[in-house]
């Protein structure tokens, strides 16, 4: 027996790794230099999470996937020129910073605010995804919150596998300390996951489908509101990249044996 | 004094190469990119290209392009590609984004395009609708091997090469019964055949040598054909490693319905539709475009790897302290090695400028070449002499759309405007005239001046540089693109072509038209160098026409066919002038459509005023190379009079001090450039594996 999930998908864009990403003071509280110029990707644990939603629908025929993102419209227009290629969703935006400097109460508010609008979601075949973590100073306690907003209390955290018996519930391997998992069994929608990587790679490119989904998808990019994240108290005292630490020693005469010695040694601390 | 911020990303290029609203375009740059800078450039750090031969690593390349769409860029909708219309600019999109890792994966990718052109252009609808189809890899559920095809034109003996006139592929009629299909006999041998070692099919040249056949034509072979098909040998080339080449040697009886285009049967003769130089004047005319596009997005691609080499140069060794100036800034601390990077940069903008304008011109060009068609068509219009006899008689008209369409919107009389332009004839003669530039003239520039670019780029990364580990593959790159100065016509094809389309009354009109733009932009957009710019189109001008009319010292005319010693340094002057037109328009484009992108409005002084030097600077250097040409060409057919003075020149010598005194600026924004590459923020790493 297949069940047919709507299966919504909270994330958003971050700074391109490799890029360098100096924190500055801004007019409303810190930010990244250059941010709006630098190029950005699908924050990673979305990504997996994404990943993951596409696979299940596919296997459950009937089930839906929105990606409901909270970004700045214009650099989330660019990054889907290339997420939109990868599997087929409905993209819903709520126009705002997906800055890392932004409070996690009002991410989840506006996520969850964003997601109710949403009209053709049934909420009891919801499955809320998203990722366990972010690539942009994530709090990791924003998927919570979104699903407590929307009364979905059944939830799970760094979420590696889920299988879909045949009367419907849902079998979920969560990490656990020591590279264990710990198994669950949820009866079936709603049910929250925050995803660690899920077991897939990430799709190829499929133009086709990033057809599809793009005329779908500029009207919603065209008409996202602006999200007000105004609520919040938060402010930072401080922020700076971790330090780098190198510390750099020059050996010319050092023999493999010598230096494998000096590597174990380092790892046994 | 401006800052650049970043290195400009994927929102400056949509503005200024005019792709913003077309996410079709967009979602093939991502396409292309994503395998580049993955499984290409992985196969080059691997050392894939150390052999001729066509491994298995290698075979990796086809199923990478076939997932990620690349396979099928070139279909239709309905033949199960995802662009609809013209492709130009689409494939020279994805040319840019994989040679920018490697020019050879572009080549693979672009190949098999190659092989389908011939029937995309001039094929039978049911050829085209076969072939194109066949080529698309299979959808989910579909079960069939994908075709993948060869171009082969090339021959053997001599050397490489082919003559546009003479044939060695020969055909002749194997068997022709009363009421049935007649089967060819066609015999090829073929030289530096790209695709070759996997290809299902193959479209070849070959000429009659059967009276009841007429003349050239293409014919498209396939693998099961009765005969022989002997993929040959690799081709033992240097460069473009990550394609495959061999010289095939093709004997096979098929069926005369296989001839491209077709054919008519009269008096017992087969008459093909169209002789092989139709076909390939049609394919190339367009296919030339991307090649020249591959050697500019080289340049652009060194800018980061050397910008970093510079920067860290000194760092992690005894070299230099941390906190010193020279660990801080490393090479950067030096005023050459920045500002011969500014010239890197500025060559290959404005190779990437003329080549995305060129194929905007294509796209554009494609419904204005079938609508004419049609329109002689229904006129019974059909031999090539009378269309140029009608096309002629509108000179008048095309004259005047060219001076409206470079006039100012507002001071713009728009009914006439619209008039001309809805006439199809003027427009197909406008852009027919234009894309007889622009089309060599991307070949030419972009790959002879490229690959000395090139050199340049390797030479700021010293002894690293001629290294197999050379952050951003400059080595290979630079090898690169002497091929692509050479297929699909080497350099002097190309100014051949142009010396015959140069001369052309509606092409004089276009570039008199950009001498006033650029004079206009000169005092709209101070710091662009749209004064040096007209000053060096104008003193090409009167170089042009006052060489068609001076003879040297024993009376022979200097501007003849025969003098390539005058036409084609002509030709090369052209060359230099159009990327730094075209980038100048770019670089309008931004100034007006940037402060609207979000992303770029906060910084968009500072990214416009870069680009306004980097535009400056390759419109002096430019002006210089014109001004030297031009200089040696008037004065250097008649000898010495020990006078150093020309009364009959004094114009000449007018516009000539005019173009000297229009350098004033340049170096000021040379000095500026450079200066912003010791601040501009670069990514941590390569985004793309090393050796």
């Amino acid at each position: 027996m297949s069940s047919e999930f709507h299966i919504v998908v909270c994330g958003s864009i971050v700074p391109d790794p490799l890029q360098t990403l100096a924190p500055v003071d801004g007019p409303t509280g810190p930010t990244l230099q250059n941010e709006m110029m630098l190029p950005a990707v699908l924050d990673p644990w979305a990504g997996h999470a994404l990943y993951e939603a596409a696979n299940l629908a596919q296997a459950n025929p009937g089930s839906q996937v929105w990606l409901v993102s909270l970004g700045p419209k214009a650099k989330l227009q660019q990054v889907m020129m290339a997420v939109s290629q990868k599997a087929p969703f409905q993209l819903v935006v709520a126009d705002g910073s997906s800055s890392g400097f932004t409070d996690s109460f009002e991410t989840a508010k506006t996520l969850a605010d964003t997601i109710e609008g949403i009209a053709d979601l049934d909420k009891s075949k919801m499955l809320l995804f998203g990722g366990w973590q972010s690539a942009s100073r994530g709090s990791g306690a924003v998927m919570q919150m979104v699903g407590e907003m929307l009364g979905v209390t059944e939830q799970f955290q760094g979420v590696d596998k889920i299988t879909v018996g045949d009367d419907g519930s849902i079998a979920v391997m969560e990490r656990v300390e020591g590279g264990a998992y710990q198994k669950s069994v949820v009866d079936g929608a709603p049910a929250a996951f925050g995803w660690a990587t899920g077991e897939l790679p990430e799709p190829p490119n499929n133009p086709q489908i990033g057809m599809q989904n793009m005329q779908k998808n500029m009207p919603a990019l065209m008409q996202a509101k602006p999200a007000d994240l105004s609520g919040t108290s938060l402010t930072f005292e401080g922020v700076e990249v971790p330090q780098q630490r190198r510390e750099t020693r020059v050996e010319k005469d050092a023999s493999v044996d010598d230096m494998a010695k000096e590597i174990v040694e380092w790892l046994k601390g | 004094m401006y800052k650049l911020r970043t290195l400009p990303g994927d929102d400056v290029r949509q503005i200024m190469w005019r792709f913003s609203e077309r996410f079709d375009f967009q979602m093939a740059v991502q396409s292309a990119r994503s395998i580049a800078r993955s499984v290409v450039a992985k196969l080059v750090a691997e050392g894939a290209r150390n052999t001729h031969e066509w491994t298995e690593q290698k075979d990796g390349l086809l199923t990478a392009f076939d997932q990620s769409g690349l396979t099928a860029l070139f279909m239709d909708p309905h033949q199960g590609g995802f662009i609809e219309g013209p492709k130009n600019f689409a494939l020279s999109l994805v040319a840019l984004e994989l040679s920018w890792v490697d020019a050879g994966a572009a080549t693979s990718s672009l190949a098999s395009n190659l092989a389908l052109a011939p029937i995309h252009e001039k094929g039978t609808p049911e050829q085209r609708d076969k072939y194109m189809s066949a080529c698309v890899p299979p959808q989910p559920g579909e079960d069939r091997k994908i075709w993948r095809g060869a171009f082969a034109l090339t021959e053997p003996l001599p050397y490489i090469g082919v003559d546009t006139g003479v044939l060695c592929g020969k055909a002749t009629v194997a068997d022709w019964k009363d009421g049935e299909e007649p089967m060819l006999q066609i015999d090829k041998r073929g030289r530096f055949i790209t695709n070759m070692d996997f290809a299902t099919f193959v479209t070849a040249a070959v000429e009659s040598n059967d009276d009841r056949i007429k003349g050239t034509f293409m014919i498209i072979l396939e693998e099961g054909d009765e005969g022989v098909f002997d993929r040959g040998a690799p081709t033992l080339k240097m460069v473009h490693q990550l394609s495959s080449t061999r010289d095939p040697i093709l004997n096979l009886k098929v069926p005369a319905d296989r001839i491209i285009g077709g054919y008519d049967v009269v008096d017992g003769v087969i008459i093909p539709k169209y002789n092989h130089s139709e076909i390939i004047g049609a394919v190339f005319h367009r296919t030339r475009i991307p090649v020249g596009l591959m050697s500019s997005a080289k340049l652009l691609s060194a800018v980061e790897p050397v910008i970093r080499y510079h920067r860290n140069r000194f760092r992690g060794g005894d070299a230099a302290k941390e906190g010193s100036p020279r660990y801080e800034k490393g090479i950067q601390s030096n005023e050459d090695a920045l500002q011969r990077l500014i010239d890197v940069w500025a060559s290959g903008e404005a190779g990437c400028s003329l080549a995305f304008g060129a194929a905007r011109l294509a796209d554009d060009f494609d419904a204005v070449e079938k609508a004419k068609e049609e329109h002689f068509e229904a006129e019974g219009i059909t031999s090539p002499r009378k269309q140029m006899a009608v096309l002629r008689k509108l000179n008048d008209q095309v004259v005047e759309l060219i001076d409206l369409e470079y006039t100012p919107e507002a001071e713009r009389n728009m009914a006439r405007y619209n008039e001309l332009k809805d006439d199809t004839l003027v427009q197909y003669a406008y852009m027919e005239a234009l894309a007889g530039i622009l089309n060599p003239g991307v070949k030419l520039w972009n790959t002879g001046v490229g690959a000395n670019m090139m050199r340049e780029a390797v030479s700021l990364v010293g002894g690293y540089g001629i290294t197999e580990d050379c952050p951003g593959f400059l080595m290979q790159k630079w090898t690169d693109i002497q091929l692509e100065a050479t297929y699909e016509g080497p350099e002097a094809v190309q100014r051949r072509h142009m010396t015959m389309t140069m001369t052309s009354e509606v092409f004089q009109a276009t570039m008199s038209a950009w001498g006033r733009q650029m004079e206009r932009a000169g005092k709209e957009v101070p710091g662009l160098g749209g004064y040096v710019l007209a000053s060096a189109m104008e003193l090409w001008q009167w170089t042009l026409n006052y060489l068609k009319s001076a003879k040297d010292d024993d009376g022979r005319k200097l501007f003849h066919n025969k003098r390539q010693g005058v036409t084609f340094p002509l030709a090369d002057a052209l060359g230099w002038l159009l990327g730094p037109y075209y980038l100048s328009t770019d670089v309008i484009e931004l100034i007006e459509k940037g402060p609207m992108s979000p992303t770029l409005a906060e910084g968009i002084d500072d990214l416009t005023g870069f680009y306004k030097d980097i535009a400056h600077v390759q419109s002096a250097r430019a002006a210089g190379e014109v001004s030297r040409i031009c200089t040696e060409l008037v004065y250097g057919f008649n000898e010495c009079k020990g006078e150093c003075s020309r009364d009959d020149l004094k114009e000449f010598q007018a516009l000539k001090a005019k173009v000297d005194m229009c350098m004033a600026g340049s170096r000021n924004a040379k000095d500026r450039a450079g200066n912003a590459l010791t601040e501009v923020m670069i990514p941590e790493a390569l985004d793309y594996p090393m050796g």
